[in-house]
């Protein structure tokens, strides 16, 4: 589904991928772990086409088809799919109006038709369900006061409306309680199948108890210097990251 | 004074001495005469022209209506709407259509060109001495509406000043009073039949009673060519409420003047503005907010669009006199340009002399934020309508305040068409 080869981007003057290789099968899930500051949201931002971020060497398929020509847009009628580390606020544009255009633009690309106000908001209510997320949201402005945990649910929210097959989730999970968490999870296994793919970054190993993932790497200075199994996300929670950059040093 | 506003001067005089007299506005317009006799039209050395050059107005040979034309009641509708048909009051080229209007309450509008005596505050608050285009609305004036809202009236009045002639110039002049206690709203709306340059120089006059609360809305929409100088004057009394709503969606050269005067204790004003420019478009916007008395509250909002090679100024002054303690007011202008060769002038400025007050002031000039950008594009939304999205996002707190949903979404959908048809979000 989704092919990788020796990505290298930079943000300004600074190179922060080194050489990014990954290869994501259909219905895999796979894991990033690694530091702050080690390229994941870059990786991301890269995946998503995030103008900030210039690919200077390497290559990304999707479906066989060059991610990197396609515009943002694109990209997400395409089937990608983004959950933000931190989800923009944006005045004056009401939730549901977003959603519904987003959903409606997606939905020509696939060529269905649009939804109308009325099928929209049963479809929506049903998907908040799964989110557990208080309705009046979608009357305010998008994610404008939303607390930490209610833009999360959001995002997903929006993922559930969408149906992405390919989503990267960029720590969905940081700042949700623990009850949110498992909420979040839930709504991220109801799109797991077998024809759907998911990268999923994260700090805690907590959430891929939840969300098991089929591989786990750790990035580290823009490059990943180690890949297993969900174990591995164990194995750092017990010994940090220290371990693993000694453990690939010469 | 330069030749080009000499001659500009004299074409108008001479306009007005065909005027025909009679009637309740002969006063006022012997008084617009000698005022505008007196300052002609003004040059950028005046402070409160220096952003904006009267040049091009000056330079058109306006007339006045020439016939009586006749229009179709579904065209109006199509450039007024949502057509308040209640209280609706027709205009075209300046002069009455009576055969527009709604159904209005024979005493809550009048045409002043029926008047038998001119309403109480006519001229008493919009100063011609100091104001050259209110001096020319003055000599010039024509007809237009005195509304007198006594009672709890739900209903809007909408009064529609509808230009359709090539080179024809209006003088509209409005005077709304209310009874105290009192509450309504009055929808202002300049509109083109048409594509045809034309040139309005409207004049309100506002009287809020004790405890009436109103809103006035000032809708400037009319075609890319046309010409518009609008100024309200307003006074409100004790624990008197008004709200101005100034929207300005059209034309190519665009000048607003709103003078609230705070006259009475715990007399409030709140004045929203929102205007956007495309092309070479100019819209000036002064403001001037008058504290007299203690306990006063004020609070502005004017947001700018400002795209392609449009040019927005504004101007935002208070005066808070030594009595007016506990005075709290706040202004706020922030703007977004669009483009590089789109460009903004504004300014505070603050007269404060009372020293237990709460004034705060602020002017921003943006961008559309990458980010927002990103993340509308990354759910599908195409970069013209994410552009377009912001935009109308930045905006939407002014429409919002609206006094009625309908006008919200009709001017939603002005503002959105007015900046695609532009390219001012490409
Ligand atoms: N637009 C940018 N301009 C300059 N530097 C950037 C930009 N975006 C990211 N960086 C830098 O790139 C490096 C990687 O950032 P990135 O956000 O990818 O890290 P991360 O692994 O997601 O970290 P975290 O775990 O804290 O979210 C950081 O040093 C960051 O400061
Ligand atoms: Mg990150």
């Amino acid at each position: 589904m989704l092919e990788i080869k020796n990505l290298h981007a930079t943000a300004g003057d600074a190179e922060i991928l080194k050489g990014i290789d990954l290869s994501i099968g259909a219905g895999e899930v796979h894991a990033i772990m690694g530091p702050n500051g080690s390229g994941k949201s870059t990786l991301a931002g890269v995946l998503a086409g995030r103008p900030a971020f210039a690919v200077t060497e390497g290559s990304i398929r999707y479906k066989g088809e060059d991610l990197l020509e396609l515009e943002p847009e694109k990209r997400a009628l395409a089937g990608i799919f983004l959950a933000f580390q931190y989800p923009v606020e944006i005045p004056g544009v009401t939730n549901n109006y977003f959603l519904k255009a987003s959903l409606n633009a997606i939905r020509t690309a696939r060529g269905e038709e649009e939804v109308d106000a009325m099928d929209f908001l049963t479809l929506v209510k049903e998907k908040m369900k799964i989110v557990e997320m208080p309705q009046d949201l979608m009357g305010r402005s998008i994610n404008e006061g939303f607390s930490g945990g209610e833009k999360k649910r959001n995002e997903i929210l929006q993922m559930l409306l969408l149906e992405p097959s390919f989503m990267v989730l960029d720590e969905t999970d940081s700042g949700l309680d623990i009850d949110a968490l498992r909420v979040v999870a839930n709504g991220v296994n109801h799109l797991r199948g077998p024809e759907r793919s998911m990268l999923v970054i994260t700090h805690y190993q907590r959430l891929l108890d939840y969300i098991v993932p089929d591989v786990v790497h750790v990035l580290s200075e823009g490059r990943i210097v180690r890949s297993g199994g969900k174990e591995l996300a164990h194995e750092l929670e017990e010994k940090g990251y220290g371990w693993i950059e000694g453990a690939s040093a010469p | 004074m330069s030749q080009v506003l000499e001659q500009g001067r004299d074409r108008f005089l001479a306009l007005a001495a065909r005027v025909p007299g009679g009637g309740a506005l002969d006063a006022l317009r012997a008084e617009g005469v000698a005022a505008f006799t007196a300052q002609g039209l003004p040059g950028t050395r005046l402070e409160e022209w220096r952003y904006t050059n009267v040049a091009p107005l000056a330079a058109i040979e306006w007339s006045d209506a020439a016939e009586h034309l006749s229009v179709a009641r579904s065209a109006l509708e199509a450039v007024a709407s949502p057509v308040f048909a209640c209280g609706l009051e027709v205009f075209v080229d300046g002069v009455h259509h009576a055969e527009l209007d709604g159904t209005q309450r024979a005493d809550q509008v009048q045409e002043l060109a029926d008047a038998a005596t001119a309403p109480a505050a006519l001229a008493t608050l919009a100063d011609a001495k100091r104001h050259p285009f209110v001096a020319l609305n003055g000599a010039l004036t024509r007809d237009g509406a005195a509304v007198s809202l006594d009672g709890d009236d739900q209903r809007a009045v909408h009064l529609v000043f509808a230009e359709a002639s090539a080179d024809v110039a209006s003088h509209p002049r409005v005077v709304i009073e209310t009874a105290p206690g009192a509450r309504g709203t009055v929808i202002v709306d300049h509109v083109s039949l048409g594509l045809a340059r034309h040139y309005s120089n409207a004049v309100i006059e506002v009287r809020v009673a004790e405890n009436a609360s109103l809103d006035v809305v000032v809708l400037q929409r009319t075609n890319d060519a046309s010409f518009h100088t609008g100024h309200l004057a307003a006074r409100v009394e004790r624990n008197g409420r008004l709200r101005t709503h100034t929207l300005s969606l059209g034309g190519c050269f665009v000048r607003n003047d709103l003078e609230v005067t705070l006259a009475g204790e715990g007399a409030e004003c709140v004045m929203n503005g929102l205007y956007l420019g495309t092309g070479d478009q100019l819209i000036d916007n002064h403001t001037w907010v008058d504290h007299a008395v203690p306990h006063g509250r004020s609070e502005e909002l004017y947001k700018g669009v400002l795209g392609g090679r449009s040019k927005g100024v504004f101007r935002g002054r208070v005066m808070v006199r030594p009595d007016a303690q506990k005075t709290d007011a706040r202004q706020s202008n922030p703007n977004l340009l669009l483009a590089d060769g789109a460009e903004i002038d504004t300014k505070p400025q603050l007269e404060i002399y009372a020293d237990d007050v709460k004034c705060s002031h602020g002017s921003t000039i943006g961008r559309l934020d990458p980010e927002s950008l990103f993340y509308l594009r990354s759910r599908g939304i195409g970069v013209e309508a994410a552009r377009l999205l912001l935009t109308r996002g930045f905006a939407a707190e002014v429409l919002n305040a609206l006094p009625e949903p309908a006008l919200a979404e009709t001017l939603g959908a002005v503002f959105a068409d007015r900046l695609e048809r532009s390219g001012g979000v490409a």
